[in-house]
């Protein structure tokens, strides 16, 4: 079955755009975390993650094929143009919510990139191949520091439960799926994210309890980043930080 | 344009230190999926061992210099993403090398064998990540040295 290039577009730019923002995100910690080692691992999280960027982008711009590259939909784009999910444009909050909004998108990442590794598209299978062998690690470190954090000291648990009911409403959004989504998932190229909902609660629900933190009731979901409908405020002020070279000096180069 | 065999190019760039452990080079890395000669141009196709390791253009373009300056002037690196790079490519010389130089080199069991100060097995983890997106940082108990480990992927 032949794909439809716009529907592959957005799904690629749903990909680069959530790595990208959250992997500008978690760059945020450079020189501010509670310690050296992690500093050193946050910068390094952030480095995987706009690593992959740059092949889900640079993917998204030959899709494209308006002789743009990872680099022009980067920086070049404003707030209404990106299609990651809220989740990863959530400020970091203290270093446990930080962890925790990673923990919640590595999970996702790690059931979704098994998936894409049997993709009907090769690009797609060799990116999500390459990008799972760090996700892996990833998760591994996020669940270790929530289960730290959450079975610690009163302070941390308290903070990483509030990060959850803070965090919560934003998770849901990984799972909707929309036209794109059937598109992806009728040409073999992408699984349903709404399919991935059972594994993933598996996952977490496993971390969470070990971190004996209480997952949230509610499945109220803010959503409309991953369709581009409504971002919330703190993606503007993400991209004035992140686009300010190029928004001041258009087409600087080095 | 000086001609040359598909040979002689991977012995150049046996040559090519890796940017940041110039003890190893980045055939025993390796990276270096194929050489291939097409009419005049020599193609090159390298593998990221990280996606986002900022040493890869630094090592594309070592490529570049080093094959221009072995008279070479139609040169072309391909990134090659799959099948993704393992440490298993790695060679036995380039493992002892690391170890020579104080870095652990890679085990399948996830963890370094012993202390490369010391051979020490009393060994602790004290973070996942290091000063370069492939290592990560343990420490020798018997000799209390902290030291770097080549992660294993
Ligand atoms: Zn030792």
């Amino acid at each position: 079955m032949s794909v439809d290039k716009q529907q592959l577009l957005q799904f690629l730019l749903r990909q680069g755009d959530n790595t990208l923002v959250l992997g500008h995100r978690v760059s945020e910690w450079c020189g501010h975390s509670p310690i050296l080692e992690e500093d050193i691992a946050l910068a390094n999280t952030a480095l995987d993650l706009i690593g992959q960027t740059q092949m889900w982008l640079g993917y998204a711009a030959e899709v494209q094929g308006e002789g743009k590259t990872a680099d022009d939909l980067a920086f070049l784009r404003d707030a209404w143009d990106f299609r990651n999910v809220l989740l990863v444009e959530m400020p970091n909050g203290d270093f446990g919510q930080t962890l925790l909004r990673q923990f919640l998108f590595d999970a996702f990442q790690s059931v979704l990139m098994g998936r894409l590794m049997k993709s009907s598209d090769e690009q797609v299978a060799a990116i999500a191949a390459k990008a799972s062998k760090e996700i892996a690690y990833h998760v591994e470190r996020s669940a270790d520091t929530v289960v730290g954090l959450g079975d610690g000291t009163e302070e941390s648990h308290d903070r990483m439960q509030a990060a959850l009911e803070y965090l919560w409403p934003y998770a849901g959004e990984m799972f909707e799926s929309d036209d794109t989504d059937a598109a992806m998932a009728a040409a073999g190229v992408a699984p349903d994210p709404a399919g991935l909902r059972e594994e993933y609660d598996a996952l977490i629900g496993k971390v969470l309890g070990e971190a004996t933190l209480t997952i949230p009731d509610s499945r109220y979901n803010h959503k409309g980043g991953r369709n581009g409908a409504m971002h919330t405020e703190h993606l503007g002020h993400l991209l004035t930080s992140m686009q300010w070279l190029q928004r001041a000096y258009p087409g600087c180069e080095w | 344009m000086t001609s040359a065999s598909v040979e002689q190019v991977w012995e150049w760039l046996e040559t090519i230190p890796d940017p940041e452990i110039p003890v190893i080079t980045i055939v025993d890395l390796g990276i270096i999926r194929n050489v291939e000669l097409h009419d005049e141009t020599c193609v090159v196709s390298v593998t990221p061992t990280y996606s986002g390791c900022p040493a890869t253009s630094m090592i594309n373009m070592d490529i570049e210099t080093k094959l221009r300056d072995c008279g070479l002037d139609k040169i072309e690196i391909k990134q090659q993403l799959a099948p993704a790079w393992t440490t298993d490519w790695m060679t036995d010389k380039a493992r002892d090398a690391l170890e020579k130089y104080g870095i652990a080199p890679p085990q399948p069991a996830g963890g370094p064998k012993r202390c490369p100060r010391c051979g020490g097995d009393h060994l602790e983890k004290l973070s996942q990540f290091g000063s370069t997106p492939c290592k990560a940082q343990w420490r020798c108990q018997d000799c209390l040295e902290p030291f770097e480990y080549f992660k294993c992927i």
